[in-house]
């Protein structure tokens, strides 16, 4: 007879494809009915700029004095066909968020820290506000599919005019914003009843496809006497065509945003499944500028999931001509911030992981339209945060550039790589680090 | 660019501008050139030949009178101006008007009177589809029919049709306030006939009103349609009608 007790058992042993949070998705899914619905971008591990390397100078080339010999940062957009082409003088932008999804102060602050640092900040699906003109010296005004608040004289007093097909959190998705953020200064802008769930439309209402967006974009240079640059958004999907298609419409920027790139609000199955990452869509959209002439004459901003100088200096070196940031900006205002750790308990949740932006509940004041909540962010120390961090962004991309011999940020290039693993090779078109491969098709995309 | 003023014996003022000889960016310039207190109130644009963005981003109380078809987006986000059209118009005539007066006295394509947040778009024959999509507070008198999907998304504002309308008439409606004398092929989601009481007896009154025709049509033909607002929250017991 066996003694049961003494046999060896095996450890108890979790799925990998059913594991703790799937199963936990699981149980959520079937108490509720209702999909996962979140902030911020993809958080799964995907191929990213941490896959890349820089090789720095050697025999063959010289690097510059790091305390003494000038790297440029500079970035002029627009300058295909505006007038007034946007200056910036560092390569980082504030990606679009809308007053709306972030409160106020937080809106301000980005303002502030942007200029300080004499960069663009970008309004979002919800209208321009005094407080962000006021605070932005360079202000890019949203063009969305929903039009909320939309007004001929914003467009006037708007630095430049980004139309916006799609984001990388979502690309083929519209926006949303739920009841609890819907009060009545958010409503009153979007011509919304107060506190109900606002789901913004995801395609433009009076253009289809790029011969329509063609005449569209003639019709805001129209408006606004040919002055202000015009940008045109897309979600990593399809970069090269999209990119391409852009040119064609007649953009003066193509800004391309991958899935890491956040939201304020939307399906957890979508972030996570639909669109491409950042690394694998540079290339793709360099490559369509280079194919048609265009590259650097109409500029290209790489947005999702920049977080250093080193992210700033791979997407530069890709051929992009500046990127935009739009989650690490606002943790640099403080959110998730572990000093609200507690808060975010009760929230079932932890610093770090807080996502539930769309409940309008953020502990650090950001995502939020209560006045209790949103006055525990000082805009102007706030916006010092923001301003420090991109000074560090772009002191960590100079160190890089000087390290490759650039005198200009914009002088890095994809030379200058290697990647770490086959994948990144193969998305950034750039050899796997000691070999001299190129997998794929060599550049032919 | 040939712009004139008429000699004495015409009206006082006007201004005539050939789009055959003269750019849409010429004349744009020179209306966006107008200041508040202007005294060139009277223009006339000849031989449009459907150019697209013909006035668009007027910002001045003109009357401006477009003799032919125009292409893409006449009149867009038009503020305080009154623009009259002899011929048809092509997409989103009138799109994201704040104020002012409309009148294309043809027929309209796609996308008329879009996300327009004021003014009066009266448009004498039929409207394409999505006619008064996204609208957020303009009112919209369409003599002939309107396409599917019109009034999509629409928050505020009325519109008002004589003819029929196509299907998904007011799919996702806001708070826009629809007025249909015809038949109505399909309501899209969330939007419903309700009560025609007096209160939009007179609305209704106020808007034909406003277009030139009341006492021609009866008000007591209409129907009225508006948002059953059961979609104004998530809930999993409609997510069929997603």
């Amino acid at each position: 007879m066996n003694d049961l007790t003494n046999t060896p058992r095996t450890k108890p042993r979790t799925s990998a494809t059913f594991d703790e949070y799937t199963l936990s998705e699981i149980r959520r899914a079937a108490a509720t009915g209702i999909y996962d619905i979140r902030g911020a971008g993809a958080k799964r591990k995907l191929p990213h700029f941490d896959d890349l390397l820089f090789l720095g100078a050697s025999m063959s080339r010289y690097p510059l004095e790091g305390y003494r010999e000038k790297c440029s940062t500079e970035v002029v957009l627009g300058t295909r066909f505006a007038k007034k082409p946007i200056e910036l003088k560092i390569p980082i932008t504030i990606a679009g968020m809308s007053f709306g999804s972030l409160s106020a102060n937080a809106k301000e602050a980005l303002g502030r820290g942007a200029s300080a640092m004499g960069t663009s900040t970008t309004t979002g699906d919800g209208g321009m506000t005094n407080e962000e003109r006021g605070h932005s010296t360079q202000l890019v005004y949203q063009y969305l599919p929903s039009r909320y608040g939309m007004n001929p004289d914003d467009l006037k007093r708007a630095d430049a005019i980004e139309v916006v097909v799609g984001q990388g959190a979502k690309p083929g998705g519209g926006g949303m914003l739920l009841g609890q953020k819907i009060t009545e200064r958010v409503a009153g802008m979007r011509t919304l009843p107060v506190g109900i769930d606002q789901r913004s439309a995801c395609r433009h209402p009076d253009w289809t496809g790029p011969d329509d967006l063609e005449i569209k974009i003639e019709e805001l240079r129209e408006i606004t006497d040919w002055e202000k640059p015009i940008y045109v958004k897309v979600g990593a999907a399809r970069p090269y065509y999209d990119t391409a298609l852009a040119v064609k419409s007649g953009a003066d920027v193509v800004v391309v945003d991958g899935m890491q790139g956040g939201t304020a609000a939307t399906q957890e199955i979508f972030i996570e499944h639909v669109g491409i990452p950042t690394l694998a869509a540079v290339r793709q959209a360099v490559k369509a500028l280079q194919d048609l002439g265009m590259h650097r004459k109409v500029q290209l901003i790489v947005s999702g999931g920049i977080r250093n100088g080193a992210d700033v200096a791979k997407a530069l070196a890709l051929g992009a001509d500046a990127v935009a940031i739009g989650t690490a900006a606002l943790v640099a205002l403080g959110d998730n911030d572990p000093h609200w750790q507690g808060e975010y308990e009760k929230l079932g949740t932890t610093a770090g992981a807080y996502d539930d932006w769309h409940e309008g509940r953020d502990p650090a004041g950001i995502t939020t339209q209560d006045p209790a909540l949103m006055a525990r962010l000082d805009p102007v120390a706030a916006g010092r945060r923001l301003a420090n961090y991109l000074a560090v962004l772009t002191l960590e991309c100079q160190t890089i550039a000087r390290a490759c011999g650039k005198s200009h940020v914009h002088n890095l290039e994809p030379e200058d790589l290697v990647a770490l693993t086959i994948e990144a090779a193969a998305m950034a078109n750039v050899p796997l680090a000691g070999t001299n491969w190129i997998p794929g098709s060599n550049g032919n995309f | 660019m040939t712009l004139s003023v008429k000699p004495a014996g015409d009206a006082a003022g006007l201004q005539l501008v050939d789009l055959s000889t003269s750019s849409v960016r010429e004349l744009n310039a020179a209306l966006h050139a107008l200041g508040p207190d202007t005294n060139q109130t009277l223009w006339k644009v000849a031989h449009p030949n459907g150019r697209h963005a013909i006035a668009a981003g007027l910002d001045a109380a003109i009357d401006i009178e477009i003799d032919g078809p125009v292409g893409y987006y006449c009149a867009g986000m038009n503020k305080h101006g009154r623009v009259v059209i002899n011929g048809n118009a092509g997409v989103g005539v009138g799109e994201n008007m704040m104020s002012g007066f409309i009148h294309v006295k043809g027929d309209a394509s796609q996308s008329a009177g879009a996300t327009a947040h004021g003014g009066l778009l009266v448009i004498d024959g039929n409207a394409s589809a999505r006619c008064g999509i996204s609208m957020k507070g303009i009112d919209i008198v369409v003599k002939g029919s309107v396409g599917h999907l019109s009034a999509f998304m629409g928050q505020a504002g009325s519109l008002v049709v004589l003819g029929d309308a196509g299907e998904a008439l007011g799919d996702s409606l806001y708070e826009a306030k629809l007025f249909v004398r015809g038949k109505v092929a399909g309501l899209g989601a969330d939007c419903i006939e309700k009560e025609i009481r007096d209160e939009h007896k007179a609305l209704l009154a106020s808007k034909l009103d406003a277009a030139g025709i009341l006492g021609e049509v009866d008000i007591g033909e209409f129907r009225r349609y508006g948002s059953a607002r059961t979609l104004y929250h998530f809930h999993v017991d409609n997510v069929s009608s997603y």
